[in-house]
């Protein structure tokens, strides 16, 4: 489950290496072009996100002893990151054209359904 | 454009709908009526029982579920398994299936309907037959069209490759599992599709379900990762499939990990790796594509791109590292027996020993899949080129574009994975048997498209639009009915009959078309529209006239007709025995049926006391708790390997050695199958070579396989019988008082085919030859007696004697009841044991 999460953070983190200015520009292009239901989502992600690295850092640090309320905790946050990452597609105007039957309603609508049976299993889950 | 036979004109496209709608129904209704009507030959020509060995603890465990309720079953300790060690039911089953029957059980009861627990189980299987066929309809209407998606349920409704796990009275896992495997991939092809969430999370509940009810699960959990994983190294990777696999695995794997004898393992072993490699993999692709969506230096695409590689190949890496830790657990002996064929039976016997673990012969592809197992290929072929997919433009025009699709590109990796697993081992026939039908169908329903057509080129006419994509004109020539030609249509009306699906979908399709066209020469619009797929040729030869089409349907139709008649037969000759009673057919033809089985279970449960243990080879152990209810020593869930071992090391040791074995087990009763009477090849001296194998795996000083086979290598129970296989308690309990049937003629072993010495030479040639068996006369015992010997002798039970009361070593003791002749021949043993 580390995979995704650590891996994706890293990608961010790669690029300013290699050019601190392409960071900028890809900033600057963020801001301007994305929509602020976009922006809120990426919010919404970015807090998913770091709640899932805390979560890791306690288990590596620590100790993974009840792994079942690990694994829920964690499975929660990474879960809903995908989830809340695939309605951020699904309602993405621009991509109108692989998503020709989801409208951003029905996207909403998967959305709540998706999170709530994820939640359903995470907490029949931790025990 | 003329037409080889002429279609009626004046049908409003609505009428066209209703009609195919209501065929289809009706063609599944039948479907369905046939998939259970098949599967019914073991309940009307028997009775209504369970079969085989597995289904007796699965049925004895939805009895607990449904007298005692679910909570009571989930924590279910069953201390009459695994005598001394007792099983934990509840964490080392996959409770699907029975949790399934315990549902449809309270319904009836809700309803009223107090059906008896055994009828549920008996007729589970057919039952979700019906369901399966419905389900592949379903999956192979995404592939193709309606019209396919009927034939492939119509296959799969009578294949026997499925049949054979599913008769009525074979109550296993596979008998609800396979309609889940079909739903759950037709939900995520669904889901892939439509890049719904809706889908993906339909998809992850049908997984747990799957995850619940058996354990082929990691078919799934491997499927659908590599299925993405093509399609991402195909160029193919969309936002669709990001949303359909993130849904599917983060919810699938919290739902898989519900099941308590899965637990941790999603993260933990090595063959749920690749999902969750695929799912970081994704994360990776859709944060790039994002990044790549904001800017456009093509110099910043090469880092990320770069990135990703990297990235990847660290991922994999630190799964190699983690596996090589020993953090994640690597493939068990079970799934690893798939890759190294040679493996188990090397390291794990137990694994080997059961024949569904064999690799498959060609003549059961046959048997099992008849005329599908040719037009498989044909049907991947034909996948590989995509099927036509006719879209709707917004301007009213009507596009079709033949080109592999996503889905397509999933039944052909499933085709190749599933026909290597199946090549590898008869048992994984079953999954290969849907794929096979899907393909197939697409086979058979493209045939059909092409030659049920009545579109004729014109000469010369339209030969310019053989591109793909063409917008179908419409309007343009009309297709007038000519009064000549009722006799045609009706000819072809009377080919296409035999298969309900291709009329239906025929008329669909122009349905949609003539709808879309707006006008009401729908035909007209189908004949441009299939002309598009097969671009006309500029002469007019081949195909196009009525009597090469009716001599291409009237043979696809045979082999049809051909499929269904090989499928009846095999089903009623081979798959429908249930292997608790023997049929064998007396010389006027009547039936004569063997019930040793029942006949020694039930001796067992009425004659003997509430906590008797019975030791027998573990094959028997189900049905023994099953039907004779009396606690077993090991049985079909052979989760302790040491156990079965110390079992095979009892029968195949002689009496002195297994007599303490028995008595510190608490061993009342040994039960062993004996078939050397009526020719049953399936018993106990027959499997003994696996006993000695696998306790020679735990005890290689004590046990050696070489010591059963004479000095030429052969293994006999004849006067050429080794020492170690006469002296083994299995030989003794089986042959025990064998000769006195025979009346002094030659006793004769009908399943070796081999000629025991009943009246030998005495006690002086046993110490002169050694390499002569023991006169069957001879044959007695020291710990233990006959208790029980069924009526055809293929089950044979004895008692384990107790302790000698005078402190006697038992061989000596029983030497002493017998007579002063026996006792005076072995003095040696006898004063070793008042020694001792």
């Amino acid at each position: 489950m580390a995979g995704p999460k650590t891996s994706t953070a890293a990608t961010s983190k790669s690029s300013p290496a290699a050019s601190p200015s392409a960071v900028q520009s890809l900033w600057q292009a963020y801001t301007d072009t994305t929509p602020s239901r976009l922006k809120l989502i990426d919010a919404f992600l970015v807090f998913l996100m770091l709640s899932g690295v805390m979560q890791f850092v306690y288990c590596i640090l620590v100790t993974n002893f009840p792994f079942n309320a690990f694994l829920a905790g964690f499975g929660s946050c990474v879960g809903q990151f995908v989830l809340t990452a695939s309605l951020r597609m699904q309602v993405n105007p621009e991509n109108k054209v692989e998503f020709k039957e989801v409208s951003p309603e029905r996207a909403f609508a998967d959305f709540a359904l998706g999170s709530i049976v994820l939640h359903f299993f995470v907490f029949n889950f931790l025990g | 454009m003329t037409a080889a036979y002429s279609l009626p004109q004046d049908i409003s496209p609505s009428f066209i709908t209703n009609t195919a709608s209501l065929l289809r129904i009706v063609a599944l209704a039948l479907i369905s009526a046939a998939a259970i009507a098949s599967r019914l030959f073991a309940v009307i020509n028997f009775e209504s029982i369970i079969h085989e060995f597995d289904p007796w603890f699965n049925y004895r465990a939805t009895r607990v579920l449904a007298s005692n309720g679910f909570y009571e079953f989930w924590n279910w300790f069953d201390p009459t398994a695994w005598y001394p060690l007792g099983r934990v039911v509840g964490g080392t089953i996959y409770p699907g299936l029975m949790a399934t029957s315990g549902i449809i059980y309270n319904a009836l009861h809700a309803l009223n309907l107090p059906v008896d627990i055994r009828n549920v189980c008996v007729l589970l299987a057919p039952g979700f037959s019906a369901l399966t066929a419905f389900s592949t309809y379903l999956l192979t209407k995404e592939m193709k069209s309606p019209s396919a998606g009927l034939l492939a349920a119509a296959f799969i409704g009578i294949v026997p490759g499925y049949i054979s796990r599913s008769v009525a009275g074979s109550y296993d896992n596979e008998a609800i599992a396979i309609f889940i495997l079909m739903f759950t991939f037709y939900a995520w092809i669904k889901a892939l599709k439509l890049g719904s969430g809706f889908w993906g999370a339909v998809a992850a509940l049908f997984y747990g379900y799957m995850v619940a009810a058996w354990g082929g699960y990691a078919f799934i959990t491997n499927m659908i990762p590599l299925h993405a994983f093509v399609l991402i190294l195909m160029g193919r990777y969309s936002s669709r499939l990001y949303v359909a696999y993130s849904s599917w695995y983060a919810i699938g794997t919290l739902a898989s990990m519900q099941v308590p004898f899965v637990g941790f393992q999603p993260v933990r072993t090595s063959e749920h790796m690749a999902a969750l490699g695929i799912f970081g993999l994704l994360q990776l692709l859709s944060f790039a594509s994002l990044i790549r969506s904001h800017v456009s230096s093509s110099h910043f695409q090469t880092i990320l791109f770069v990135s990703v590689l990297a990235l990847t190949a660290v991922g994999v890496g630190g799964m190699g590292v983690l596996t090589w830790k020993g953090w994640i657990a690597p493939w068990t002996g079970r799934f690893y027996s798939l890759w190294d064929t040679g493996y188990a039976k090397k390291y794990i016997p137990i694994i080997a020993s059961v024949s569904e673990h064999q690799p498959t012969a060609w003549p059961s592809f046959f048997m099992d899949l008849h005329f599908l197992i040719f037009l498989f290929p044909a049907g991947v072929i034909l996948l590989f080129r995509g099927t036509p997919t006719t879209t709707v433009l917004p301007s009213g025009q009507i596009t079709t574009e033949t080109k592999i699709r996503d889905e397509h590109v999933f039944v052909i990796v499933y085709a190749v994975m599933a026909s290597y697993f199946a090549g590898v081992m008869v048992r994984l026939m079953l999954t290969l048997t849907p794929v096979v039908c899907v393909c197939a169908a697409v086979g058979v329903s493209e045939l059909l498209d092409v030659y049920l057509d009545p579109s004729e080129p014109e000469v010369g006419g339209e030969g310019k639009d053989g591109e793909e994509s063409d917008a179908a004109s419409t309007g343009s020539g009309g297709v007038t009915a000519t009064s000549g030609a009722p006799s045609a249509t009706a000819t072809a009306t009377g080919v296409a009959s035999p298969s309900l699906g291709k009329k239906s979908a025929k008329k669909e399709k122009a349905a949609a078309a003539a709808a879309a066209a707006n006008s009401s020469t729908g035909i007209v619009a189908l004949d441009s529209l299939v002309s598009t797929l097969h671009p006309p040729t500029r002469t007019k030869p081949g195909i196009w006239g009525l009597d090469t089409r009716l001599t291409i349907l009237l043979n696809t139709t045979a082999l049809l007709l051909f499929f269904v008649l090989h499928c009846t037969y095999v089903t009623s000759s081979a798959y429908s025995s249930p292997s608790v009673v023997l049929a064998s057919q007396n010389p006027d033809g009547s039936q004569h049926i063997i019930d040793d089985f029942r006949e020694a279970y039930y001796w067992l449960r009425m004659n003997t006391g509430e906590g008797d243990v019975v030791m027998s080879w573990w094959d028997y152990g189900y049905q023994i708790a099953g039907m004779a209810d009396r606690p077993t020593l090991v049985d079909n869930n052979t989760w302790n390997n040491t156990h079965i071992a110390t079992v095979g090391k009892a029968m195949s040791s002689p009496e002195e050695i297994a007599y303490p074995i028995l008595r510190k087990h608490d061993v009342s009763y040994v039960l062993i199958i004996f078939g050397g009477l009526i020719g049953y090849s399936g018993d106990d001296i027959n499997k003994f070579l696996w006993m000695v194998r696998i306790a020679q795996g735990v005890w290689p000083d004590e046990i050696q396989e070489p010591n059963y086979f004479t000095p030429q290598g052969e293994y006999k129970v004849d006067a050429g019988a080794s020492k170690a296989m006469r002296e083994s308690l299995m030989y003794k309990m089986s042959y025990y008082r064998f000769h006195e049937l025979f009346g002094g003629g030659q006793v004769m072993d009908r399943v070796r085919g081999q000629q025991l010495p009943s009246v030998g030479p005495t006690l002086d040639v046993l110490g002169t030859f050694p390499s002569f068996s023991p006169p069957l006369t001879l044959l007695t015992f020291g710990c233990v007696d006959e208790a029980f010997t069924s009526e055809n002798w293929i089950v044979r039970i004895y008692e384990v004697k107790k302790e000698d009361l005078l402190g006697r070593d038992l061989k000596s003791a029983s030497g002493f009841a017998e007579g002063k002749k026996r006792k005076r021949s072995k003095p040696v043993s006898r004063r070793r044991a008042v020694v001792a």
